[in-house]
């Protein structure tokens, strides 16, 4: 790592891992820290393995080999009881918000409240309304999940997902289908939150211009290894033809336009078996 | 959906369960005093059975005092052995007759204690010395035919 | 021999493997869901909801069928009964027919299309919604959460649903027979006294439900919760219940029927 000196022992320090999926190398070898307080962001075309990677780190899947520690444990042969017990201070917001359709927006921020503590129904209240301001929606906490918008899901689930103050929140694709106002706003949300919270947080994303604006470090992944890494204003600056191609959105590059076929000419003169 | 109405339906829906399992058991069924209480076994011997089956009632005076346990069959004697569970609380003299009698004319079989008048009774585990076989429709019909046939054939 | 006849006997073998893993997956499945049954008997409002969903809801159409089934069982009962002047055996037929086995056949067919399926949609919902993963995120147990109190509930809705179908019935029976084409009614209820056992009958057909109950939920939890998270995985997943309830509901009639009757 070049310019990000962690102070005390990163919240998620992963060292070679590997992950197979049906015969699949999917992760091989990837080495990623995420340090206290910071936003990293990780990056990389679809099927490259970044939501696998968030998957592993939450401990919804097992990896297969290297270290991954979470709060300094180790989360490769834990049992359901501890894995729950870390999850408690973890945060996930799901790419469509994931909310319970059968519950209203004040019962679904009320959710981790009502399940986790024993706090008194007041206290509760004021906390549910609490996160609900800070995401801009406690007006609309009477409102079922069906009757609101895309971003407010979103929004929503952002408060329930830091309803019990979590000290690591991973993001899922939050940016994926929404409009310019909600892009901001939820980039805005998800760097204040942190900060406010003085947690550590991961974005699974590749909407490039927005993450450059609000992260503190990018890992950049493409087909199961970290090809490139560093600060925004070093990726902005990168003569890594790969980095360049994804951050400036150009066409054809490391990754190209077309997928592998025969030589153009033979398939147009050639014969009807291709 | 109110968490009231829904403990309100949800409460009305067991009460209906449970009445109409009532309703089953009481009008339907018959869960009314029937239970034979501490039986004991009494045997009996017939030459043919009929269509009489485990479980049939036994009954003395058409009430139901106990019920047919098991059927076996003596192969040396080439009779059927009747054990029957009776309520305890009904003794019969050792002279009784054991009938087996047909509910209405198509019905179900089953036992019929006639007492008689020895001062001893049957105890636990007694076979009954005096049995009277089913009645066979088709021989009855036969019989009832031939004496017809002989009727008709007799010198007026 | 030719590949394409060997074909259907390959797709035939392939499924039965199939089949017999999925009933292994299932019969764990049903191991975690009694042992992850905590939640749901200490927070009994979760089992209410889902009594309420599953049994309530069902009401109507459990007690529909069951005063039609009841009512045309006594048509075709008296047609053939007063052949030979047996009419008085009309509601010892309506009532062995219905508690011994269409009430609780019956009441578990149309309780597997109705909220059988209405569960696996459910569950398959919130599978593909990532809901099930957001729950397990939040260190909730799904299962403990959102399945076992729906197995409950249809463990607990299934047998008086049966009850009220049977009853229902008799209540149909006594309609058309008595009411409608004049069967004695002292004869109508006393020959069904005399003949219907308590313990036989009635209880047999409640342990069937009981039975049935178990099978449904468990399959509707079963195929909600493994169901492919996508809008068509979801489909398939309700008409896979619906289908796997049925059979296995009369596949398990004919057992249970052999062993108890």
């Amino acid at each position: 790592m070049t310019s990000l000196s962690p102070d005390l022992a990163p919240v998620v320090d992963i060292r070679d891992l590997h992950f197979r999926y049906d015969a699949r190398d999917v992760l091989r070898g990837i080495n990623l820290r995420v340090p206290r307080g910071k936003v990293v962001a990780i990056m990389g075309g679809s099927g490259c393995g970044k939501t696998t990677l968030m998957r592993l780190i939450g401990g919804q899947l097992r990896a297969r080999g290297g270290e991954l520690k979470v709060f300094g444990e180790s989360i490769a042969d834990i049992n359901r009881e501890r894995l729950y017990d870390l999850r408690r201070r973890m945060g996930m917001l799901f790419q469509f918000g994931a909310l319970f359709t059968d519950m209203s927006v004040y019962d679904n921020v009320a959710f981790p409240l009502h399940e986790h503590t024993e706090l008194p129904e007041e206290l509760i209240r004021d906390l549910v309304l609490m996160k609900l301001h800070a995401v801009g929606l406690r007006g609309a906490a009477h409102l079922m999940p069906s009757e609101l918008s895309g971003g407010m899901a979103r929004r929503v689930a952002l408060a329930r997902t830091v309803a019990l103050d979590p000290q690591l929140i991973m993001y899922d694709e939050p940016f994926a289908g929404l409009d310019p106002i909600s892009l901001g706003v939820i980039g805005q949300l998800i760097r204040r939150l942190n900060d406010a919270l003085g947690a550590s947080s991961i974005v699974v994303t590749h909407d490039v211009q927005e993450s450059l604006q609000i992260v503190d470090y990018i890992y950049f992944v493409s087909e199961g290894r970290i090809i490139a890494e560093g600060t925004p204003d070093e990726i902005r600056a990168s003569t890594d033809p790969w980095v360049h191609q994804f951050v400036w959105g150009e066409v054809d590059g490391p990754v190209p336009f077309q997928y592998p076929a025969r030589p153009y000419r033979e398939a147009l003169l050639g014969s009807a078996d291709a | 959906m109110k968490r009231t109405t829904i403990d309100l339906w949800v409460g009305i829906f067991v009460a209906m369960g449970i009445a109409a399992l009532f309703f089953l058991a009481v009008q339907v069924g018959n869960l009314r005093g029937t239970e034979i209480v501490e039986p004991y076994e009494l045997q009996a011997r017939f030459d043919n059975i009929g269509g009489l089956k485990p479980r049939a009632p036994v009954r003395s005076a058409g009430v139901v005092i106990g019920r047919v346990h098991h059927i076996d069959y003596d192969s040396e004697r080439f009779q059927a052995v009747v054990v029957m569970n009776i309520d305890h609380r009904y003794t019969f003299p050792k002279d009784t007759f054991a009938t087996i009698n047909t509910s209405g004319l198509l019905g179900e079989q089953y036992i019929g204690m006639e007492p008689g008048g020895d001062e001893a009774l049957l105890q636990p585990g007694d076979t009954m010395m005096k049995t009277q076989s089913a009645v066979v429709l088709e021989k009855l019909i036969s019989q009832f035919m031939f004496s017809k046939a002989a009727e008709g054939t007799a010198p007026k | 021999m030719p590949e394409i006849l060997l074909r259907p006997f390959v797709r035939l073998g392939h499924s039965v493997v199939s089949a017999i893993w999925r009933l292994g997956f299932a019969s764990r499945f049903l191991a975690a869901i009694v042992l992850m049954s905590g939640t749901t008997f200490r927070r009994p409002y979760l089992l209410m909801r889902e009594i309420y969903f599953s049994g309530v809801l069902s009401l109507i159409i459990i007690l529909v069928s069951g005063l039609f089934v009841g009512m045309v069982l006594a048509l075709h009962g008296y047609d053939t009964l007063s052949r030979y002047g047996s009419e008085e055996w009309l509601g010892v037929l309506v009532a062995l027919s219905l508690t011994r086995e269409l009430g609780p056949v019956l009441a578990g067919l149309l309780f597997a299309s109705r909220a059988g399926s209405a569960i696996t949609a459910e569950i398959g919902l919130m599978k593909a919604t990532e809901q099930l993963s957001a729950m397990d995120m939040m260190a909730v147990n799904p299962v403990a959460r959102v399945v076992a109190p729906r197995f409950w509930g249809g463990v607990i809705s299934m047998p008086l649903l049966a009850a009220m179908f049977s009853a229902m019935g008799v209540l149909g029976g006594y309609l058309v027979g008595v009411v409608q084409i004049g069967v004695d009614p002292g004869s109508f209820w006393s020959q069904m006294q005399s003949q219907v056992d308590f313990e036989r009958d009635v209880l047999g057909g409640v342990v069937k439900s009981v039975v049935f109950g178990i099978a449904v939920a468990l399959i509707a939890v079963f195929e909600g919760y493994d169901s492919d998270a996508t809008a068509e995985g979801v489909s398939r997943a309700t008409t896979r219940t619906v289908v796997t309830s049925a059979l296995v509901i009369l596949g398990l009639d004919f057992v249970l029927t052999a062993f108890m009757f």
